[in-house]
């Protein structure tokens, strides 16, 4: 009876057993493969690699597979291997500049260089259920491309306020910025490290937040300057040979926003910006995210306090990773019988207090 | 570099220089007893809020020598002590074991062992929350600044406040204490009927959390004091029965409901502790 209530070997292992056999189903259905994760479950493979800070879709889609569906699981899989990896050297700074974009819009001109460029969007989608898709062996109609040269060099929309000084001008970001898995969190960040913080953040958290300042709670009047997507090189320098070399392409999606600002008694009237940046097609992440980092700069853009959430550096910072916050949720899943047993005299003890002096009871 | 199993993780789980970069902050904690010194915690393949602050801390402390004990509630056979204890085992391939007086390196959740522990030893607590004042003050830049200038008049008034409304100090676990006179500091939520074992302990006490990136310290032989008033003096408590397996009226005790007809018994929390007298029970019977 006493060994009833402690948790056995045998009881881990069994369970462990049975969450395997969960994990796949009715074996009378094909398994899935790791390559039909990567490339019919993307944006789910992109998420998990922007919130695990680790460009390898294959692992995500391992991770995925491995995790259920559960996309957070999948993460902290993620997390938990890339903390296993040596780390040897750091790239450049990517050039979004020279993107080659897939999309690229901007909700502040009708028209401008390098054109609006909708891509593989669900915006303009009826939202109605394709129940051809439930019918499987269905061929995929080819769509049709149109000048697909010319997309790898789109100059940022921020380019042209910049050369009015009607925007603020972007810093100057040359210091080695810090870095959040190789030191702990020191308050007040900076923004390249609030930056860092908000790209592997969770999602929800970010969304919620950022539609937090729309309704009122921080209001930064946000207009999407830019966002875009595609693909960059990413290049390092190797100490052997003294220069640069190309190691890889990424997929990024980068959002810039427009804010209005009132100016200051040092600053003239002038935009300021916001901005977001997430590995893979995770706009959402990257709208937020770019909300958020504005609501964040009120301190150094001079703006007077008014306490909101998402203006508030230490609440954002630390509770915007979904990797610490659920395994801290969870563990109260784990026994506190001592802790209860604890409580539970005291209340005892303080209930026959309150009790005795009424005279009730002697 | 030590190859410590078929997994080809290195000895312990983390690479070496990430067990140099907490071996210092170990040892920057236990040069300013109670002082959260922050590291940065890596993420281990068991979540936050699990005891990966403690697994860090341990990891970092293990040599292939040594001898692990895990428990959580006070036993060795929780969920999650053994999965901590079948960790080590695999990625550092240690010997382990579930006596007290037999491990050097203890590492806890909730309970300090009922067995006094010796000058070889190191305890390694599990923390969720390393910052007593963080109920008060969840700032953690004002809560730093707190502990700079040990500015503690808003514990001091919370713990009145609790005699002025209950009669008595309202906090049943991580009571919180002062090390050495200087900081105070949370002994993790053990419940404080063990608070006085963490004074004056020959074995080093290490307590890590992983989430918050903090590391405190006890070295041995720390003057560690429960806060209190002089009217209202702290006191150690439990419930008040004998374990009904072993008997001892000095162990902490778990409350087991046996029936929902209101059914109970009491049994040490601390099942090495209980085993042992036990044992003992029935070869002096023999």
């Amino acid at each position: 009876m006493y060994v009833a209530v402690k948790g056995g070997e045998r009881a881990i292992d069994n369970a462990h057993a049975w969450l395997a056999e969960e994990r796949r189903g009715d074996t009378a259905i094909a398994a899935l493969s790791i390559a039909q994760i990567r490339e019919q479950l993307k944006l789910s493979v992109d998420r998990v690699m922007a919130e695990g800070s680790l460009y390898d879709p294959d692992l995500a889609a391992l991770a995925i597979k491995q995790a259920r569906g559960d996309l957070i699981e999948a993460i902290f899989l993620i997390r938990a291997y890339r903390t296993t990896l040596p780390r040897f050297g750091s790239s450049l700074p990517v050039e979004t500049a020279r993107m080659a974009v897939i999309r690229r819009i901007s909700a502040t001109y009708r028209d401008l260089p390098g054109g609006q460029v909708l891509g593989p969007t669900f915006d303009y989608t009826h939202r109605l259920l394709d129940f051809a898709l439930a019918a499987e062996g269905l061929d995929v109609v080819e769509a049709p491309s149109a000048n697909p040269e010319g997309l790898d060099n789109v100059p940022h929309v921020m380019g042209f306020l910049n050369r009015e000084s009607l925007i603020e001008a972007p810093g100057a970001g040359d210091e080695v910025p810090p870095d959040l898995t190789r030191n702990p969190l020191q308050l007040p960040a900076n923004r390249a490290l609030r930056l860092q913080a908000l790209a592997r953040g969770d999602e929800g958290f970010l969304l919620s937040l950022a539609y937090s300042t729309q309704r009122g709670y921080g209001n930064t009047h946000a207009f999407v300057g830019e966002l875009r997507i595609g693909q960059v090189t990413v290049e390092a320098e190797l100490p052997e040979l003294g220069f640069a070399i190309e190691i890889g392409e990424i997929e990024l999606s980068e959002c810039e926003t427009v804010n209005q600002f009132g100016g200051s008694k040092s600053e003239p009237p002038q935009f300021t910006r916001g901005y977001g940046l997430v590995f893979g097609q995770s706009e959402r992440k990257a709208l937020s995210m770019s909300l958020v980092d504005r609501a964040l700069r009120w301190k150094e853009l001079g703006e007077s306090h008014s306490p909101a959430p998402a203006r508030d550096e230490e609440f954002v910072l630390s509770h915007c990773d979904n990797i610490q916050a659920t395994g801290f949720l969870e563990h109260i899943k784990l026994p506190h019988y001592v802790d209860f047993q604890s409580e539970l005299e005291l209340v005892r003890r303080l209930r026959a207090a309150a009790i005795t002096p009424s005279g009730k009871e002697e | 570099m030590n190859v410590a199993s078929a997994d080809n993780y290195n000895f312990a789980y983390l690479d070496e220089q990430t067990k140099r970069m907490l071996r210092r902050a170990i040892l920057k904690a236990l040069a300013v007893p109670g002082y959260q010194v922050p590291f940065a915690p890596r993420e281990m393949p068991m979540p936050y809020g699990w005891g990966t602050g403690g697994v860090q801390v341990s990891a970092a402390c293990l040599v292939p020598e040594d001898r692990l004990k895990v428990i959580d509630q006070g036993a060795d056979d929780t969920t999650n002590a053994v999965s901590i204890r079948k960790f080590f085992q695999r990625v550092a391939g240690v010997a382990t074991t579930e006596t007290t007086t037999e491990a050097t390196v203890i590492q806890t959740r909730h309970r300090i062992p009922e067995t006094p522990l010796k000058e070889d030893q190191i305890l390694v607590y599990q923390v969720p929350i390393p910052e007593p004042l963080r109920f008060l003050e969840p700032r953690e830049t004002e809560t730093r600044r707190m502990h700079a200038l040990e500015e503690y008049g808003l514990m001091h008034v919370k713990l009145y406040e609790d005699i002025a409304r209950h009669g008595e100090i309202a906090t049943a676990y991580a009571w919180p204490v002062m090390a050495e006179g200087r900081y105070v500091m949370t002994p993790s939520p053990i419940p404080k009927f063990d608070n006085p074992k963490l004074s004056d302990c020959p074995a080093i006490q290490l307590f890590g959390a992983g989430r918050e990136a903090r590391i405190h310290a006890l070295p041995p032989w720390t003057k560690v004091v429960s806060l209190d008033f002089e009217d209202h003096p702290f006191q150690a408590s439990k419930a008040d029965h004998a374990c009904e397996i072993c008997g001892s009226c000095e162990s902490y005790l778990d409350e087991v409901i046996t029936d929902d007809q209101g059914g109970r018994m009491f049994v040490c929390s601390d099942t090495d502790f209980c085993s042992t007298r036990s044992n003992a029970q029935q070869s002096g019977a023999a």
